[in-house]
């Protein structure tokens, strides 16, 4: 694998303009007291009770996601460019899935073939036809972004589900600001605190349209044993709306309504961090307890809004995904900003056969897997796993996509043994609302810890950095 | 609010108060078995502190003698007993998790902080009568500060309230169980008044609820059963007494009967039980039979739980 670009120590080791104060900053700075706040930092997030759930894990069940210290950071310029690549994708993927629960003009333009989208079982039949508030989807995007040298960022991947993560972009520059403010006042960097903010706009800007007086936001969360259930309850506590759990909404009439201890209360949008499939048992699974019996029908009545709305599932597909650029295209009439990474679908005979003789080479992802489970980093990987991997490709190809690996650039990072390069990747979120499209200047960074790794995802191991964009 | 949100803040206050009074019951009874049996008697101290703290039935199922060693752990430690004060500070903490929202950051940090230490510290026990002093320290100093950053925290708004009825609710039924185990030891024809024995017994009973000193400054006079069950039943300067306890109960249901404009069974219920208690009389009591008057009002209490659930928790 090629040599990584370094964010902080460009090509050649050329200190790149946007690290310079920071530079200085570590040179005045002794070791230890990098490692002491550190250690600070980690008894803020532990007292704060910032965790993250993991599953199957009798022991410790609530971890922390390792936080470092040292931020990432991005120049004013580059931002620009890369807040203009999200919000024309974003705006693409609400047309695009308009299209499909519509008129399906790209389907019949062929540009995507007609399988992957109705056989694809996060494809909801349940939406056809069926229109949303302003014909907005995905209200909250989270879009992860890799670099791979000073000019070219790749989108990695479209979250379009209920993607999370931004509680820690909200938190790590909390903490980030109480430890070191001394370097802050060194740099002009821009704000995210506004981010609830222009969340809850969003949210009310699509409530429904039968919605009487100020429309009543909650935020639905499958309960404090999900993963990120410390973001849903500092979310709606950021928001000032209910957290709400499936059993404390009901619907009566085709209108969804909380317990309250005054009686109930009529709930027009709802931020519902639930999967489709667990909503509610009466359309989807029936043995889920986490969802409302009856939502789907107040929904398709209009008389609650979901964000993000049903079906959206289709747009991040990682299958989909490969005709991101085409689909840019397709609605926008415009060139794609943000590149996707070259990617080939083992759905295709020619693309498998490509894959299937270069499988050490490459990283093959499940279509519908999530969280870094499920796939193979071939240079990482021994002979055996290759092959094994090869078995599961050869039986269902139409399950697998698959891309070079990818030399993720690094940034400095504290390691037990000093500051050492580690590769990241970010995560910045975008929001949707009646009338505009937004994206607070930041985003999630997450930094894989071990050496020369490249897997980001906290339930992976992963941590978190602090993102600044400068201003 | 939610109703889920205010039955999860009346019972992480219920939780916090029983935990601080198990640890309590614990100190009480450590002080009176370290007594010779000349000043206690026979009684074994530890089943008695098993039957306040209404776990008998549960108990035997797995142990099957009450000494120092089953009933402190079963008391403190134990996750088989539900109610042990393990189990009543992670049951809070499951409580504060799900309603972060309505607590206020130094609740949560009092609650967090505690189960961080609980399992840092105890992560087995406590392996010596001093470590174990130390957790019973630990327990009380922990609800102290539980009770006081809501006292001083919260906005006097539902939220409160709902925290404040499961805090009166529980200490009431706490108080009441002490008394009901203890009756026979007030009742003064059954044992020889004023013999060291007696002595021993009010004392511990006091201690439990933190009422030594409180007794001395409201009647200046030696241990007397009779004063002992009028300052812990109707003596309203008392904060763990019965009729503290409902003053309390029916002024916070008022409070939130004005907030949401109107009143229900809660209210009247609650307001039943303070009357009774303000036109009770000792003597009275005594010679209707303080065991049927205490149990009664176990039940009473218990009632005026399920009925605040139906009316504002379901």
């Amino acid at each position: 694998m090629a040599v990584a670009f370094d964010e902080m120590n460009g090509p050649g080791g050329a200190l790149r303009s946007a690290y310079h104060e920071l530079s200085l900053w570590l040179k005045e700075t002794p070791p230890d007291a990098l490692e002491y706040r550190r250690q600070e930092a980690e008894l803020l997030f532990r007292r704060i009770g910032i965790t993250f759930a993991v599953y199957g894990e009798a022991e410790s069940t609530e971890r922390l996601i390792p936080f470092d210290v040292i931020p990432r950071i991005l120049s004013g310029k580059e931002w620009t460019t890369m807040e203009k690549g999200l919000k024309q994708r974003v705006k693409a993927l609400n047309m695009f899935l308009s299209d499909i629960y519509h008129s399906r003009d790209i389907l019949r333009a062929k540009i995507i073939p007609d399988d992957l989208i109705f056989q694809n079982p996060v494809f909801r039949p349940e939406m056809n036809g069926q229109d949303v508030p302003h014909d907005v989807y995905v209200h909250i995007a989270g879009i992860d972004i890799v670099r791979v040298d000073s000019e070219n960022f790749y989108v990695l991947e479209d979250n379009a589900r209920t993607p999370s993560g931004v509680s820690y972009m909200l938190e790590n520059r909390e903490i980030m600001m109480r430890l070191f403010p001394d370097l802050f006042a060194r740099h002009r960097v821009a704000p995210v605190e506004n981010y609830p903010d222009e969340l809850l706009a969003a949210l009310r800007s699509v409530a429904p349209l039968t919605s009487k007086a100020e429309p009543t936001v909650a935020l639905l969360t499958p309960g404090i044993y999900n993963s990120a259930y410390y973001e849903h309850s500092f979310l709606a506590d950021k928001l000032g709306v209910e957290l709400v759990e499936g059993r404390d909404l009901i619907v009566k009439n085709d209108e969804v309504f909380m317990r309250t201890t005054e009686g109930l209360k009529r709930v027009d949008v709802i931020y519902r961090r639930v999967d489709d499939d667990f909503l509610d048992p009466l359309t989807f699974r029936p043995d889920s307890v986490l969802g409302v019996p009856g939502l789907m029908s107040a929904y398709i009545a209009g008389n609650v809004t979901l964000a993000n709305a049903v079906g959206t599932g289709i747009a991040d597909d990682k299958a989909v995904y490969s005709y991101m650029p085409d689909i840019v295209k397709f609605y926008l009439g415009e060139e794609p900003i943000l590149k996707n990474v070259p990617t080939y679908r083992c759905r295709e005979p020619k693309d498998l056969s490509y894959v299937l003789d270069n499988l050490k080479d490459l990283v093959v992802k499940e279509v519908h897997g999530s969280g870094g489970y499920g796939m193979l980093i071939g240079p990482a990987s021994t002979k055996d796993a290759i092959e094994a991997f090869r078995a599961k490709l050869l039986k269902e190809p139409e399950g697998f996509i698959a891309q070079p690996t990818l030399a993720l650039s690094t940034c400095p990072t504290c390691t037990a043994s000093g500051l050492a390069p580690r590769h990241v990747d970010l995560r910045p979120f975008v929001l949707t609302g009646k009338n505009h499209v937004t994206v607070v200047p930041g985003g999630l960074t997450r930094v894989a810890l071990k050496e020369g790794s490249l897997v980001v995802n906290s339930s992976q191991g992963g941590g978190t950095k602090d993102t600044w964009i400068l201003e | 609010m939610l109703s889920r949100t205010a039955e999860s803040l009346y019972w992480l206050a219920r939780y916090v108060e029983r935990a601080e009074y198990l640890a309590r019951t614990i100190e009480a009874t450590l002080r009176a078995t370290a007594l010779p049996d000349a000043y206690v008697g026979k009684s074994n101290e530890w089943e008695s502190a098993l039957l306040t703290a209404g776990i008998d039935d549960i108990f035997y199922k797995f142990h099957e003698e009450a000494n120092e060693r089953t009933v402190v752990d079963f008391l403190s430690f134990s996750l088989d007993n539900p109610s042990s004060i393990r189990n009543c500070i992670e049951n809070a903490r499951l409580n504060s998790r799900s309603v972060r929202t309505a607590l206020t950051s130094e609740m949560w940090d009092t609650i967090n902080g505690a189960w961080i230490e609980l399992h840092a510290a105890w992560p087995k026990g406590a392996k010596t009568r001093e470590d174990l002093t130390k957790f019973l320290r630990f327990v009380q100093e922990t609800s102290l500060r539980f009770d006081g950053s809501a006292y001083r925290t919260m906005l006097r708004n539902d939220a409160y309230w709902f925290s404040r009825l499961g805090l009166h609710l529980e200490r009431a039924d706490n108080t009441a169980r002490i008394l009901d185990v203890k009756y026979h030891v007030l009742l003064p024809e059954e044992e020889h008044v004023g013999g060291p024995l007696d002595y021993y017994q009010w004392t511990s009973i006091l201690r439990s609820v933190s009422a030594l000193t409180a007794y001395h400054w409201v009647y200046r006079e030696t241990l007397k059963p009779w004063l002992i069950a009028d300052l812990l039943i109707l003596n309203e300067s008392l904060p763990r007494s019965l009729a503290s306890c409902y003053g309390n109960l029916v002024r916070n249901l008022d409070q939130i009967g004005v907030a949401y404009g109107r009143q229900g069974a809660a209210q009247r219920h609650a307001r039943g039980v303070r009357n009774r208690l303000e036109h009770a009389h000792m003597d009275d009591l005594f010679q209707r039979g303080l065991h049927e008057f205490i149990q009664e009002f176990i039940a009473d209490n218990a009632r005026l739980g399920d009925t605040i659930s139906k009316q504002y928790l379901i």
